[in-house]
């Protein structure tokens, strides 16, 4: 079925064709509604990275907050006005509101828009070899629809009465009522009205990476012999195509109860000296939709982070990355499953105890898979001839964090410790690492490892190196320190510490995080700077910098429209023969036939030389090598 | 002043950066040729991955062992001590596991990296390996859930018949508690039926309710079991003791439950901690407005029969606000004036516990 529809997309004249047309593009249809694939991937990036440097912003004034509470932040009076107190303090509902908008930008702007958005729309056709998306129009509405769910969410940044501000989970009642706290009002509105066209947009971005995987690929490009990112880009968009409808769905009944009286998830409300006439709603309801697609949204975050370092990770250990099947295996148990644990985030909300029990199980089920991806990564490094691009040791820092957030993991996942790590800053810590750093990380060492492809030049690897050493040890001093604070009991979403004995502690340690949130922040932009500098004026990049197998690097140095100026090549082989005995060079690329390399040939390879001359109708050679 | 120093110190480091990058690039451009990966960078970086496991591993044992009693919450509930317990064994369990994994990921990175005259093993997979840590990870862990499991059964199953009844109640920003009063019976709630004084929104044509009283702290008995109703009037909040292991969502429209037995009274406590000012406390966990983190109430456990002394003497609700007296049905107010008058004689006020 791919075959067909790439004959036609192969024809010469259609190349030709294309050819001059780049020449004729105008300005808009070139950079600002193009419907070129790689052009689309950069303008998520940049809009990811836009958001990146706001979300991370608002996560520095609310640890000076934490670290200092009794310090007076009245020079940011200019920039936050009204929120900040007469008395040079940060108002606890502005805080509330900085943490919910962290969150919330973090979670689906930069780590899912910014994450899958820049990575599978450049990677996909360019790694199955395509000529773009199946459908160039509707990853271009896909794009602008993100955008004009950024432009919303942006501007509830900017009301009186400020932007959502009941944490990015937005339970209702609280986020249902506007009585409840300020942001409840239009900032609320303003938040499901963003998030609805954001899942739009999703949506629209998914069906194209799912359809371009299974229709697009071109010859021989089988499934088995598809890289690891794109079997990762593909399991995330099915996984955001089931689970985001859902969220969708939850923020419409949430905007009933709001704006239309319903009560959906309201019940027995006394506020404000009132009592409201709902009843029979169900606030749990609530809960239950928004983490059944919560919890696959972690994974949307994470999983492209995975498939991004499973190929810089072989790549750059000029090894087969360990156990491909295995790998392709967990991450398929991983998609599965991920829509069956959900309510381990809502083990001591009132939820019926039989029903924890049953999530606890299959919890620490989910745990198996994600353990098998960690040893087949380090069983990939054994023995490996590890070159430290800046991407690479990125991919490293991955590994590791996705080690030290996997394993409170299973703390949480037992309903019985859980009720006293529930909502402290352990579930922070956890979080933070194996979520919010591991994706982060990868989502970086996609960028070193792409940027040559992406613009045609190198960034910086020195900067690079001073930049991971930075991030790297600065996240680790920022996240592991939580597990302590979480452990000794301290609850997330707390304006300050002052009102309870109990947690008086740690001051210290918290001031400390602080300070290596504000190193790390500050480290950024010197990728910030690396990353445009290098744009112009960074060292020319060769065809093939990283001496990779997977076919992006066939295309010429700044591809054009349609990616490869003559025919796709086919492909003949799995991405991963690194290091194959007998080779010369310590890569073959996967559009090298096995009858190119009878010197690294394994015996069933041999036996795939016949196939390969008949399908290229070229008269077989008679000289047999063995 | 401070701050003028403090940016422009920011700036000039900012502009030498970049005049050492620029010169750093102007070598590069002029020495010119591809380099081969065995370089000096390259050492370097794997270096650092070998020290940075070797600095982290110092620091965490470290800090660990030096803040123990810091991160440590002593605990003063029955079902505190087997979660505690849970706890530490997964602590052992995982961290085992994470530093192994970790160490192997850093030396790796050490030991192999680059050198011109090698090569890379080529070895793609290798089943027996897969299946040994498919199957390892799954009994360790199948292991930990079915104690884990045991534990929450236990914790989530009902109250003992004899558990004492008490009514904690979430609003913007403060808890309420309620008690049952002589007849160990909780009186009918209606969340309409709530104003100013009538808190919990008593519904007084529900004999129950008569004797209910409401104390500004939560006192508990040592050693009997206590079974928490748990009720919101407004959003969501989350009763938590840390002290107890507790934790429970208050939902509006949903009560829920948690029962535990407290081992230790606060006298007790504060000599174990050495605190003469100890108490316990209960806040909130579940975000509900701009007072969350403020909502703090006190926890009182005593011995039991100083709890029993307290219980008898408080006075009910409704001698206290006589003038809810005219909600009551005619054919209850009998009832309820022999229960108003029975608790007239308990003049001392709940303040006389701490
Ligand atoms: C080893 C497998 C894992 C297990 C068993 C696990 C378990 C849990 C549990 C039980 C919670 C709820 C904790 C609580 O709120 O009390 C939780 C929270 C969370 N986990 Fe994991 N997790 C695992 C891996 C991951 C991964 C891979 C990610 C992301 C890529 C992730 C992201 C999160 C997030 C974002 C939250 C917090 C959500 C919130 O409350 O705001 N977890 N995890
Ligand atoms: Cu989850
Ligand atoms: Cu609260």
């Amino acid at each position: 079925m791919a075959t067909e529809h790439q004959l036609e997309g192969n024809g010469v004249s259609h190349d030709d064709h294309d050819h001059d047309h780049d020449h004729h593009q105008s300005f808009v249809s070139k950079y600002i509604f193009s419907t070129d694939h790689k052009t689309i991937a950069k303008q998520f990036l940049i809009t990811g990275i836009f958001w990146a440097i706001i979300g991370g912003a608002m996560s520095i004034i609310f640890r000076l907050q934490l670290g200092f509470p009794n310090s007076n932040v009245g020079w940011l009076k200019p920039l936050l006005g009204q929120w900040i107190t007469e008395e040079g303090k940060i108002d606890p509902e502005f805080y509330l509101a900085l943490v919910t908008m962290h969150g919330t930008i973090m979670v689906f702007f930069v780590l899912t828009a910014g994450l899958s958005g820049t990575f599978s729309n450049f990677l996909i056709p360019l790694q199955v070899g395509a000529r773009d998306m199946a459908s160039g129009f509707m990853n271009m509405l896909s794009y602008w629809f993100f955008f004009l769910s950024s432009v919303i969410m942006m501007s509830s940044l900017f009301i009186q009465t400020g932007p959502a501000s009941g944490s990015w989970v937005v339970y209702p009642p609280l986020s249902a009522l506007p009585q409840a706290m300020k942001g409840s009002e239009l900032g609320m509105t303003l938040w499901l009205v963003s998030m609805a066209i954001f899942i739009v947009s999703s949506l629209l971005g998914g069906i194209n990476y799912i359809t371009t995987v299974i229709n697009l690929r071109t010859k021989g490009m089988t499934f088995s012999k598809l890289p690891l990112t794109i079997w990762a880009f593909f399991l995330t968009a099915v996984i955001g195509l089931l689970s985001f409808p859902v969220l969708f769905s939850a923020a419409l009944l949430l905007v009933f109860d709001r704006s239309f009286g319903t009560s959906f998830y309201l019940s027995d409300i006394y506020i404000g000296g009132e009592a409201l006439p709902n009843t029979g709603g169900s606030a749990l309801l609530f809960q239950h939709l928004f983490w059944f697609l919560g919890h696959p949204e972690v994974y949307i975050v994470l999983l492209p982070a995975l498939g991004i370092t499973s190929e810089i990770i072989a790549t750059n250990s000029r090894k087969p990355i360990f156990g491909y099947r295995a790998m392709v295996g967990s991450l398929f148990g991983i998609s599965i499953l991920s829509f069956v644990v959900w309510a381990h985030h809502m083990f001591v909300t009132g939820m019926n105890p039989f029903l924890g029990s049953i999530f606890m199980f299959l919890t620490l089920i989910i745990a198996v898979p994600s353990a098998v991806k960690v040893f087949n990564y380090i069983t990939t490094l054994w023995k490996g001839n590890i070159v430290f691009t800046p991407g690479m040791l990125f991919s490293i820092g991955l590994v590791s964090l996705f080690i030290s957030g996997g394993v409170t993991g299973i703390y949480l996942g037992n309903s019985a410790i859980d009720i006293q790590l529930h909502d402290t800053y352990f579930v922070v810590a956890h979080f933070h690492l194996v979520m919010g750093s591991a994706s982060f990380f990868g989502m970086v060492a996609g960028v070193y490892h792409w940027f040559p492809k992406m613009f045609g030049r190198m960034m910086d690897e020195k900067l690079g190196y001073v930049h991971f050493w930075f991030t790297f040890v600065g996240v680790y001093l920022v996240f592991f320190p939580m597990h302590y604070i979480g452990i000794a009991g301290f609850p997330r979403r707390y304006y300050s510490f002052t009102n309870f004995d109990a947690f008086q502690s740690f001051t210290d340690l918290n001031m400390f995080v602080s300070v290596a949130a504000i190193i790390t922040f500050g480290a950024q932009f010197i990728f910030l700077f690396n990353f445009f500098y290098s744009m112009f004026k960074g060292r020319r990049a060769t065809l093939n910098p990283w001496k990779s197998n997977t076919l992006e690097w066939t295309t010429p140095i700044n591809p054009g429209h349609g990616n490869w100026p003559g025919e796709i090549p086919a492909v003949y082989r799995w991405p991963y023969d690194y290091s194959k005995p007998g080779a010369e060079d310590d890569f073959i690329p996967q559009h090298i036939p096995f009858s190119a390399t009878p010197e690294s040939n394994l015996p069933h390879e041999n036996e795939l030389i016949a196939e390969e001359k008949e399908e290229e109708g070229i008269v077989v050679d008679e000289t047999k090598e063995s | 002043m401070l701050q003028f120093v403090l940016i422009a110190g920011v700036v000039l480091i900012v502009i030498v950066l970049g005049f050492l990058f620029r010169i750093n690039t102007l070598v590069t451009v002029v020495k010119g040729a591809e380099k081969h990966p065995e370089t000096k960078s390259n050492k370097i970086n794997g270096l650092l991955m070998f020290l940075f496991m070797v600095a982290s591993l110092i620091l965490l044992c470290w800090y660990s062992y030096a803040r123990f009693d810091d991160y440590t919450m002593p605990v003063a509930s029955e079902h505190g001590v087997v979660t505690d317990n849970l706890f530490w064994v997964t602590t052992a369990v995982t961290g085992f596991v994470f530093i192994l994994t970790n160490i192997l990921l850093f030396y790796f990175s050490f030991k192999y990296q680059y050198k011109e005259n090698e090569r890379a093993k080529f070895y793609p997979e290798n089943n027996k390996l897969e299946i040994i840590w498919t199957v390892i990870p799954a009994i360790v862990l199948t292991v930990l859930v079915f104690t884990g499991w045991k534990a929450w059964t236990d914790i989530t199953d009902a109250a003992p018949e004899d558990a004492e009844v008490i009514e904690i109640m979430g609003q913007q920003f403060a808890w309420s508690v309620r008690y049952p009063g002589k007849d160990g019976k909780l009186g009918k709630v209606d969340y309409r039926r709530i104003d100013a004084t009538n808190n919990f929104g008593m519904d007084l044509s529900d004999r129950n309710a008569f004797d209910d009283f409401m104390a500004p702290r939560l006192y508990v008995p040592k050693g009997r079991p206590v079974e928490l109703k748990i009720r919101a009037r407004d959003v969501l909040h989350s009763v938590y003791a840390p002290h107890f292991r507790l934790k429970m969502d208050a939902v509006p429209g949903m009560p829920t439950r948690f029962w535990f037995t407290p081992t230790k009274t606060t006298e007790e406590m504060r000599q174990e901690t050495n605190n003469p000012e100890f108490n316990y406390e209960i806040a909130c966990a579940e975000i509900c407005g701009r007072g969350h983190f403020s909502m703090r109430l006190l926890l009182v456990v005593e011995e039991p029969e100083v709890y029993d002394k307290w219980y008898a003497e408080q006075q009910s609700w409704l001698s206290q606000n006589p003038d809810y007296l005219s909600q009551i049905p005619v054919e209850l107010e009998e009832l309820a004036q022999i229960s108003v008058e029975n608790t007239k004689g308990n003049k001392e006020t709940e303040n006389k516990l701490n």
